[in-house]
């Protein structure tokens, strides 16, 4: 936690009444939901499949280079597009008004090892009630990291940058062990535990099923082509990994971004809970393909205000939650992608070694409390 | 397994919606306004369709402002149509979603969800030698349904509408009525009032020697079901409700959606189905009335009311529920 509290100007009315606020903007774009958006997602679907489609046609013939990166490309741009913009957003249940038992949170899987269910739980429950809460939101650093000076120091930590590389190129399974809770539930009695046990099969069918369409099927299709298939829906994989890794960090570790005690939460209002997102997560400044391609989690602080907002509604958002930040003399911390996740990944390797001294006291914030 | 995780029929479906072995579709192919407020649409169904028995309704799934709505309309095509296509007519109902946008607003290419034809408002295997339809309103669409594909030797029908241009299918009933095929008496309640079945005698003597189909609102198939009893009769009425009947509420309570893993306090007089829709949890639904049985659900625990009847429906393993005219009676345990 930084040493001033940035919000200690506001007064408990000011927090109250900027909730009230943030919930007419929340339900303007309710109310305006209607067959343009419902005509969006399924638009990006099925860009999304036939993209997929034409890039693994594409691979059948990938031991001519052209096709090869022309293939690799397209496949990693779809690999993208499912995760982020469809299938993050599908099971946040941004489009589960539309009815539509094909587009809906409790149906959707994604191209992904972690089952939809079982990050549903980890994300949607507990990531965003708790968002960056130390001790109870185990998105901070996954569980493997340091990434705040309140978290304690523990010299695993001193490998955190070479931790968060793995991390990187294999998100989708360090997701998926996330998800179990693996570092809890490996200890004796927790691994034989039934319903973690259930959990980690599901696991294991798709990990089998996600594999055997990658690596063995798509390959043995191209025939003569099979290692530089097999090599492109590895890279497709690896890129999708990486990409999707950095925008994640981007999302709540960037300098500037705020935690939490748990103390603070205990009977949070509304007002106060939205604050928390507010202060607790940072944007990616960009083009609208960039938003796009980051699922829009480019606005990750529209995104953690109204994480059931249709993401094609976030850009207009942020313009109307901008300006409050600005009304109530908030930092709306946000940047170019390369500008954040250099100042992520700074964070992860100042951190890998102990709280320098004049960092861990607090004399600033009494200061900073006695004046406000 | 080539397409985890999705199937095979994900990627169909963009090319192909209607093909064989899809989920049941259709597409709009045309809207021809009928009255000021009644419009019929024709829709290529896709080749999963298994047909229809004449005064069968269909439950049609239509995107509305974005969200699916499910509602059930009577076909009014004959079932031996050339061109594989069918045909539903509407009126738009006061604040009716659907029946607005069909009437209103809906555009030729647009796909809509079907399911197959059902209900039982149909004629016996054997036409029966002397019928008589008795409708209102938008009751005449089925009954139209049945007049397009069957000859009769002796049919007279008995119709009521506010106005004489408020009548759906004039032109093509005084056709029929032209060739002596149809005896018809069309009551305009605007100038005629009210028709006052007591007195269905003074237009149609043999009406209790005729197998009467009677379709339209509640009040109208209500007295019909009194005077037919009251005449010992009751055997050769058969009636098709449009609108829910009569709503009995009680005290509601919590209810659970346990496959969703959400829980919301409900009053009694709300059908579950409004309540798991307000929810966000995905609610199969249909007609809306009770009739089709499109929005059954396991009940897993507790006890709901049928907002009809009252009845309490208690919760045992296999007991389904219509959860368009049930309500909770007490908290309650919905699968869904």
């Amino acid at each position: 936690m930084t040493a001033i509290d940035p919000t200690a100007h506001l007064t408990a009315e000011q927090i109250e009444e900027l909730g009230r606020e943030l919930d007419a903007i929340r339900d303007e774009v309710i109310a305006g939901r209607g067959e343009k958006d419902a005509a969006y997602i399924r638009k990006v679907i099925a860009a999304q499949r036939k993209l997929e489609l034409v890039s693994r046609g594409v691979l059948l013939f990938s031991m001519f280079p052209p096709a090869w990166l022309i293939g690799t490309a397209g496949l990693s741009v779809a690999k993208i597009m499912d995760n982020m913009e469809i299938g993050h957003n599908i099971l946040h249940g941004q489009w589960d008004w539309m009815r539509d038992p094909k587009i809906h949170s409790t149906t959707w899987e994604w191209d992904h090892v972690s089952p939809a269910d079982q990050w549903k739980h980890s994300h949607n429950e507990l990531h965003h009630t708790y968002t960056n809460v130390v001790g109870k939101d185990n998105d901070l650093g996954y569980g493997i990291m340091r990434v705040d000076e309140d978290q304690k120091w523990h010299p695993f930590h001193l490998g955190q940058p070479l931790w968060n590389f793995i991390n990187a190129c294999f998100f989708e399974y360090g997701i998926a062990a996330y998800d179990l809770e693996l570092g809890k539930n490996l200890n004796k009695r927790r691994r034989k535990n039934p319903e973690f046990r259930a959990r980690a099969r599901a696991v294991g069918r798709k990990i089998r099923k996600q594999v055997l369409k990658d690596y063995v099927i798509h390959p043995l299709l191209s025939g003569p082509s099979f290692l530089p298939t097999l090599a492109a829906t590895f890279t497709a994989n690896l890129v999708r990994n990486i990409w999707s890794h950095s925008v994640i960090m981007c999302g709540h570790f960037p300098e500037g971004v705020q935690v939490f005690e748990r103390r603070s939460i205990e009977d949070e209002t509304r007002g106060q809970w939205y604050l928390r997102q507010m202060m607790g997560s940072a944007n990616i400044s960009g083009s609208k393909a960039m938003h796009f391609m980051t699922g829009n989690l480019s606005h990750q602080i529209e995104h953690h205000l109204f994480p059931d907002l249709p993401s094609n509604r976030y850009a207009e958002v942020a313009v109307k939650v901008r300006a409050l930040f600005e009304k109530y003399e908030l930092e709306y911390v946000t940047g170019p992608l390369p500008k954040q996740v250099f100042s992520a990944w700074r964070k992860v390797f100042r951190l890998s070694l102990p709280n320098k001294k004049r960092e861990v006291g607090t004399p600033d914030r009494e200061q900073e409390l006695v004046a406000a | 397994m080539v397409t985890t995780p999705l199937l095979p029929s994900d990627y169909l479906d963009l090319v192909s919606p209607l093909r064989a072995g899809a989920d049941l579709r259709g597409r709009i192919e045309a809207v021809h306004p009928e009255t000021a407020d009644a419009a019929t649409i024709v829709i290529r169904p896709g080749r999963g369709w298994r047909g229809h028995t004449a005064g069968q309704y269909v439950r049609i799934g239509v995107d509305v402002d974005g969200v699916r709505l499910w509602r059930a309309y009577s076909l009014t095509s004959p079932t031996n149509r050339q061109d594989g296509r069918v045909t539903i007519t509407v009126k738009a109902i006061p604040d009716g979603k659907v029946s607005n946008h069909l009437v209103r607003r809906a555009k030729p290419g647009t796909l809509v969800q079907l399911d197959q034809a059902a209900g039982d408002f149909v004629l016996p295997q054997a036409t029966p030698a002397k019928v008589l339809y008795l409708t209102a309103g938008s009751g005449i669409t089925p009954v139209m349904g049945m007049l397009r594909d069957t000859e009769f030797d002796d049919v007279v029908m008995v119709h009521c509408a506010p106005q004489p241009q408020d009548v759906i299918f004039r032109d093509e009933l005084h056709d029929l009525v032209a060739d002596k095929k149809l005896r018809l008496t069309e009551v305009h309640t605007d100038t005629d009032g009210m028709l006052d079945i007591a007195r269905l005698g003074e237009l149609v003597p043999d009406w209790a020697e005729r197998e009467t189909w009677a379709c339209g609102p509640a009040g109208l198939l209500d007295a019909a079901e009194e005077h037919w009893s009251r005449h010992g009769v009751q055997e050769r009425l058969h009636t098709e409700r449009f609108r829910p009947g009569i709503v009995v509420a009680g005290d509601g309570g919590e209810v659970t959606f346990s496959a969703t893993g959400k829980t919301v306090d409900a009053d009694g007089a709300t059908p579950l189905l409004d309540i798991g829709e307000q929810a966000g949890v995905l609610m199969p639904s249909g007609c809306r009335m009770g009739i089709c049985f499109g929005c059954v659900t396991p009940l897993k625990a507790g006890a709901v009311r049928d907002l009809r009847t009252g009845e309490l429906t208690e919760a045992e393993p296999g007991v389904l529920i219509q959860t368009c005219v049930s309500a909770a009676a007490g908290p309650c345990d919905i699968e869904r």
